[in-house]
């Protein structure tokens, strides 16, 4: 955290040779199945393919359970394939604080294609679009689910949008409803791709899309918003007296903006 | 902690690594399921990438005394001397001291209860934090039952 604040001078990812791809969409759509076999085929062209995969922290106990990475391994990957799951954490909006220094390191140490993959709900799937340069967003068969989540723009920020499951009844009738929505809007003549990461369906032509497309512009100050939020937030959480004042809020005797008046001076002073 | 659990060889039955994936969770800890049948380099491999601290071992095909020693081996040919290894599934009780001398330092069979393997791995945290013996690439000689 530390290193980070101490490291002003990040740079984005603007390289042609390493970037980030967003996958988000509904559980149960099949992100990891896909990414599995997109990993194949990225591997087969010789790049080099880290996977961060988040699965939700249990607000409970605060442990998780993390399998993600059973639907990506084939026997054959070998050492150009890096899988990491990560606990989704508490930390608000569901993203751990350690995502974005993780993709920097990978990026760095010479790992080209660096897929972040949602937990599948919620929130969090807006901020990790924001995080990455390009955002694939993964639905399945007649689920709607896409539609639903218009709403909260996801669809709008999408690159790239695969309907997945092809082999099953419904796909093409879901896509083209996507691509109905999507045509309401004049000038957004973004394909709606068929997959079926089951059977390796359509993966080619995936990957060539989403290679091709053009990370858009306003995504640049969206990133830096991210990281400059997230990075605000590791400072508050990690504030020394960050216990003291959370126990003089729950007995009232300071406000919360008072609480963020003492938290904001002297974090602003250590950095 | 993070902990990966594994099911090494080729048997095909995961509901009791299932089973303490979930109580581990459910006891604050993260948790990596491999799914079934790994090689004993692809734990090792997987322990590596996922940063774990700990390594649970489940089998019930009665290979354990082969496979199970490879990957304690394959842990410290590859640094990981620090990881704790417990095993669990079908071991025979007179296998029980070879998993141990391979660096094993927990074994529980069916009966087991949940809460112990919890406790367990209280003690190995506090053993670690002692620097007390306790990876599998540390001296031998203490276990856990």
């Amino acid at each position: 955290m530390t290193e980070i604040a101490d490291s002003p001078n990040i740079p984005m990812f603007q390289s042609e040779s390493s970037w980030i791809l967003g996958v988000t969409g509904p559980p149960g759509a099949g992100k990891s199945t896909l990414i599995g076999q997109m990993v194949r085929h990225w591997v087969a062209a010789g790049e080099n393919v880290a996977v961060l995969a988040l699965d939700p922290t249990s607000p409970i106990s605060g442990g998780s359970f993390l399998a993600d990475r059973i639907r990506m391994e084939g026997d054959d990957l070998g050492d150009n394939v890096f899988v990491r799951s990560i606990a989704s954490g508490k930390s608000p909006g569901g993203i751990s604080p350690r995502i974005w220094p993780m993709c920097r390191a990978l990026s760095d140490c010479g790992w080209t294609r660096i897929v972040v993959e949602t937990v599948g709900t919620g929130q969090s799937e807006f901020r990790i679009a924001a995080l990455a340069d390009r955002l694939l967003l993964v639905d399945g068969p007649d689920r709607g689910d896409i539609i639903q989540a218009e709403k909260a723009g996801i669809l709008e920020l999408a690159d790239v949008i695969a309907v997945n499951k092809s082999d099953l009844p419904g796909a093409a009738s879901s896509a083209q409803s996507i691509k109905t929505s999507l045509g309401l809007v004049d000038d957004d003549n973004r394909e709606v791709l068929l997959v079926s990461a089951l059977e390796g369906t359509g993966i080619e032509d995936l990957i060539t899309t989403i290679e091709s497309c053009e990370p858009q512009v306003e995504r640049n100050q969206m990133m830096m918003r991210e990281r400059l939020i997230s990075e605000w937030e590791s400072l508050l959480v990690s504030h020394p007296e960050i216990d003291e004042i959370l126990a003089k809020l729950c007995t009232d005797s300071i406000t919360v903006s008072e609480a963020i008046q003492i938290l904001s001076s002297s974090t602003g002073q250590s950095g | 902690m993070r902990i990966v659990i594994a099911k090494p060889g080729l048997d095909g039955h995961d509901r009791g690594a299932k089973v303490i994936a979930r109580a581990l969770r459910d006891g604050g800890h993260d948790v990596i399921y491999t799914g079934l049948r790994k090689t004993p380099l692809d734990i090792v491999r997987i322990v590596n990438d996922e940063d774990a601290e700990v390594l649970g071992l489940s089998t019930l095909s009665g290979a354990h005394d082969s496979l199970i020693p490879k990957i304690c081996d394959g842990l410290r040919d590859s640094n990981l001397g620090n990881v704790v290894v417990f095993a669990g599934g079908i071991i025979p009780e007179r296998d029980i001291a070879l998993l141990y001398n391979s660096g094993v330092r927990a074994v529980f069979g069916p009966g087991t209860l949940t809460s112990d393997v919890l406790r367990f791995l209280e003690e190995a945290l506090l053993r670690k934090q002692n620097e007390h013996p306790i990876g599998v690439g540390d001296d031998l000689g203490w276990h856990w039952n």
